[in-house]
């Protein structure tokens, strides 16, 4: 034994291990699920889609970025979270949508929906959304205007809506279509699953091809960083309500299929519903807080003014979704039943 | 309760269980250390009282220092050799505490002396419970309480079974794992002797099912006339917290705020009956017991049955450690160990193992700390089915008493599960032992 064993120790409370997912691992990884859905975004409406992709998230990353440091604080865009909401904010809006309401849209996700309420983990509502629904008061016309997607020219040039002036009314040369879901409510046309399954039909920059959002889920489930239950819950509630309805009057009523895969649903469901931040954190809170959402989409579809409802759906839902926590907590281990409150107090 | 076909709980987490390196390892005896520091308290409850005075020539084995009232044990010197001082000490957590520093005689054979044996046909109940304690038992897995105080029946309480704890679900350590494979005869003399005091007509053993040779070198030697079962089960942390072993082998829930003769139980770690089985029939006391020193910092890993009272640098220079890499030990396992505040502690009845961590392991834990994302996997770890999300955004708010009372922070038994998932790398279970201790401050206020 050669001298004597010197050494400053390092004093710390036990666990001395981790299991090393980080916070941003999380949010880096709803990117890469996010991205079949992303390319196949770009691909089907060309580069109208990744300008507004590209704006929003470099908006809502910025925006985080100039509040930390106009408030004197570390920058917290190293996690992620502002380029997941700049991400998920670009796959709902329509393509054509000009870009000068993309960055107002990113700014409003981030500062109102995020940083007004302390930043990462302390917002109400989805960022995302809350962008979303400003836009949608805001600008009503142009975040309803859709281009036909796999134009001939979407590669060759930008609609001229894209580079609109701000403050002006945009201008629109490209061809417009509707969504199968408004070709549902204005015109009771039904449009193909498989055509709605693969997302070769108009509709948002990112909503549309099911498949590619369903097996980006499936890898953040298989990792274990995306819950399944709210989607499984919204799913059935969705397939149960409108299913009960078609079987009533297919004539009014559109089938379950037609349901599940058309519009937002399948973006809302599993990326939206599920932000971590936002929704129950019980498992009993996640199922009641899914079926709620997949009622209120049906619903707003079903009778509401508007063709879509899944975002207005998933708002309530977060609203709900600290009481639905309340609501549903677990059984303690050995918990005895409470005594009941003595008399006199 | 079963669990995809094996005995399990709810909940739970799965951290790396590192015990290969040592697991294989026969139990190899320690020298003694130039001078052996025996703190008088290694145990909950009242330290015991010496019964030497400084200069004393002690033989190894003798009685050192008797029990004060009924939750104290008495203390066995673990070496023959002179009691030089009494005097304070370091322990593991900074504070000093009394002890007997013993210098053992060089060259001694180290003989230990004959004491008086507490013969399993005869003895009654008490008389083994007081030979339990006389023998200075205390819990082995780490929680040092003593053993004859726990295995006391309630008057109007009755056991059914009693459950021997040999999940061992902690990393790293792998001292029950090899108590079982060499000391089956002393396991199973002392369930003998563990029936006989407590009246307990079955007993089942729980063996986490990374340990399938010991199981099997068990289940192949149960005596006839033993009524004894030999349980698998899942390897999870924590298995071998007392309720947790419970509901995996009994399908029962231990009441908040109880124990476990609440539900007709009681458990006893697999190393703690062994030893009962190897001192009772000598009238011996503990003098050693087996640790697993290992971690990455460590040359000589192993299993090694070591004096009570050697100081740590004694035990880490024998078996060789990085110096310049060494950065962390702590005492029991990674999960739930505490990290030695000082080289100059002893190590005590309680330490089940030696763990060194390297600069490059320890950096793995310095992580930077994010806000809480609402994610879940805290809750899916608690096997208590706590919140703990709710209760770290309580404790930032220095919410005590909430806690307390609205999310039932004293069920938490403070397996750190929480802090080992969480990807905020949110210090929860550190910040609940605080809530704890300013909610006992204000009680007592």
């Amino acid at each position: 034994m050669k001298g004597r064993l010197a050494r400053t120790l390092e004093i710390r409370t036990s666990p001395h291990i981790v299991s090393g997912y980080s916070v941003d691992t999380i949010m880096f990884n709803v990117v890469v699920a996010l991205a079949p859905a992303t390319v196949f975004a770009l691909y089907a409406f060309g580069w109208a889609a990744a300008a507004v992709l590209v704006t929003a998230i470099a908006s809502c990353v910025l925006a985080e970025h100039l509040v930390c440091r106009a408030t004197g604080r570390a920058t917290t865009v190293g996690d992620w979270s502002a380029a997941v909401t700049g991400l998920l904010f670009g796959l709902t809006l329509p393509s054509s949508l000009p870009l000068w309401m993309v960055v107002v849209g990113s700014a409003v996700s981030i500062l109102l929906g995020k940083l007004l309420f302390g930043g990462l983990g302390r917002n109400p509502f989805n960022p995302a959304l809350v962008g979303r629904a400003v836009l949608q008061a805001t600008f009503p016309v142009p975040m309803t205007t859709w281009v036909v997607p796999f134009a001939a020219d979407r590669f060759a040039r930008l609609p001229s809506s894209t580079l609109a002036a701000p403050f002006l009314q945009p201008l629109y040369d490209a061809a417009s279509s509707a969504t199968p879901l408004s070709a549902w409510k204005f015109g009771h046309q039904a449009t193909g699953t498989r055509e709605l399954a693969l997302g070769l039909v108009g509709g948002s920059t990112g909503e549309t091809s099911a498949v590619l959002l369903l097996a980006g889920a499936a890898y953040l489930v298989a990792r274990n960083m995306m819950g399944w239950r709210t989607p499984a819950a919204i799913f059935a509630a969705v397939a149960a309500l409108s299913g009960a309805l078609h079987l009533a009057n297919p004539e009014r009523y559109a089938s379950p299929a037609f349901m599940l895969f058309a519009g937002g649903l399948m973006l809302g469901a599993l990326f939206m519903a599920t932000d971590m931040v936002t929704s129950p954190i019980t498992h009993a809170g996640c199922w009641a807080y899914g079926a709620l959402i997949g009622v209120l989409v049906v619903a707003i579809r079903a009778w509401g003014g508007m063709p879509e409802g899944v975002m207005y759906a998933i708002l309530i839902g977060n609203a709900m979704a600290p009481h639905l926590d309340r609501l549903f907590r677990p059984r303690v281990y050995g918990a005895v039943p409470r005594r009941p409150v003595e008399a006199g107090r | 309760m079963r669990l995809l076909g094996l005995r399990s709980f709810r909940h739970g987490v799965h951290p790396p269980e590192a015990k290969d390196e040592t697991s294989g390892l026969p139990i190899r005896q320690f020298p003694f250390a130039p001078l052996l520091v025996v703190p008088l308290s290694q145990h909950a409850g009242k330290p015991s009282i010496p019964v030497v005075r400084e200069g004393q020539e002690v033989a190894r084995g003798e009685r050192i220092a008797r029990p004060d009232g009924d939750l104290s044990v008495a203390m066995h010197a673990p070496a023959s050799g002179v009691v030089r001082r009494i005097a304070l000490a370091p322990s593991i957590g900074g504070r000093m505490t009394a002890a007997v520093y013993l210098e053992p005689f060089p060259g001694s054979t180290q003989e230990v002396i004959p004491g008086r044996p507490c013969p399993l046909d005869s003895a009654t109940p008490e008389e083994i419970l007081a030979a339990i304690q006389e023998a200075g038992v205390v819990g082995l897995g780490g929680a040092a309480f003593p053993t004859h105080f726990k295995l006391r029946v309630p008057a109007g309480k009755s056991v059914d079974t009693l459950v021997v704890n040999g999940a061992e679900c902690e990393p790293f350590l792998t001292t029950d794992h090899r108590v079982m494979l060499e000391q089956r005869e002393d396991l199973f003399t002392g369930i003998r002797y563990l029936i006989k005091a407590t009246g307990a007509p079955r007993v089942i053993v729980g063996v986490e099912e990374n340990k399938p040779d010991a199981a099997a070198h068990l289940r192949a030697g149960v005596p006839r006339d033993l009524a004894l079962e030999v349980e698998l089960l899942r390897v999870k942390y924590p298995q071998g917290a007392e309720k947790m072993l419970i509901t995996a082998l009994l399908g029962r829930e231990v009441p908040s705020g109880g124990l476990p003769v609440d539900v007709h139980a009681l458990v006893i770690n697999v190393a703690t009956a062994a030893e009962i089985g190897r001192l009772l029939p000598l009238g011996r006391g503990i003098q050693e017991r087996v640790v697993t020193v290992t971690g990455p910092a460590v040359k000589k890993k192993g299993n090694y049955r070591i004096p009570i009272g050697t100081p740590l640098r004694f035990v880490l220079e024998t078996v060789g450690v990085e110096q310049s890499e060494l950065n962390r030990v702590f005492l029991g396992g990674p999960m739930m160990g505490q990290a030695a505040s000082s080289l100059d502690i002893p190590l005590t009845k309680g330490t089940s193992g030696v763990v060194a961590f390297t600069e490059e392991l320890a950096e793995k834990t310095h992580l930077q700390v994010w806000p809480c994302i609402r994610c879940g996997y805290c809750l899916d770890a608690c096997p208590i089915f706590l919140n703990p999300s709710q209760l770290g955004l309580l404790a930032r708010n220095e919410e005590w008493e909430r806690m307390a009372g609205e999310q039932n922070l004293f069920d938490c038994f403070e397996c750190g599960s929480c802090s080992f998932v969480c990807p905020a790398h949110i210090p929860l279970v550190q910040q609940f032992r605080m809530a704890k201790a300013m909610v006992r401050k204000r009680g007592a206020a």
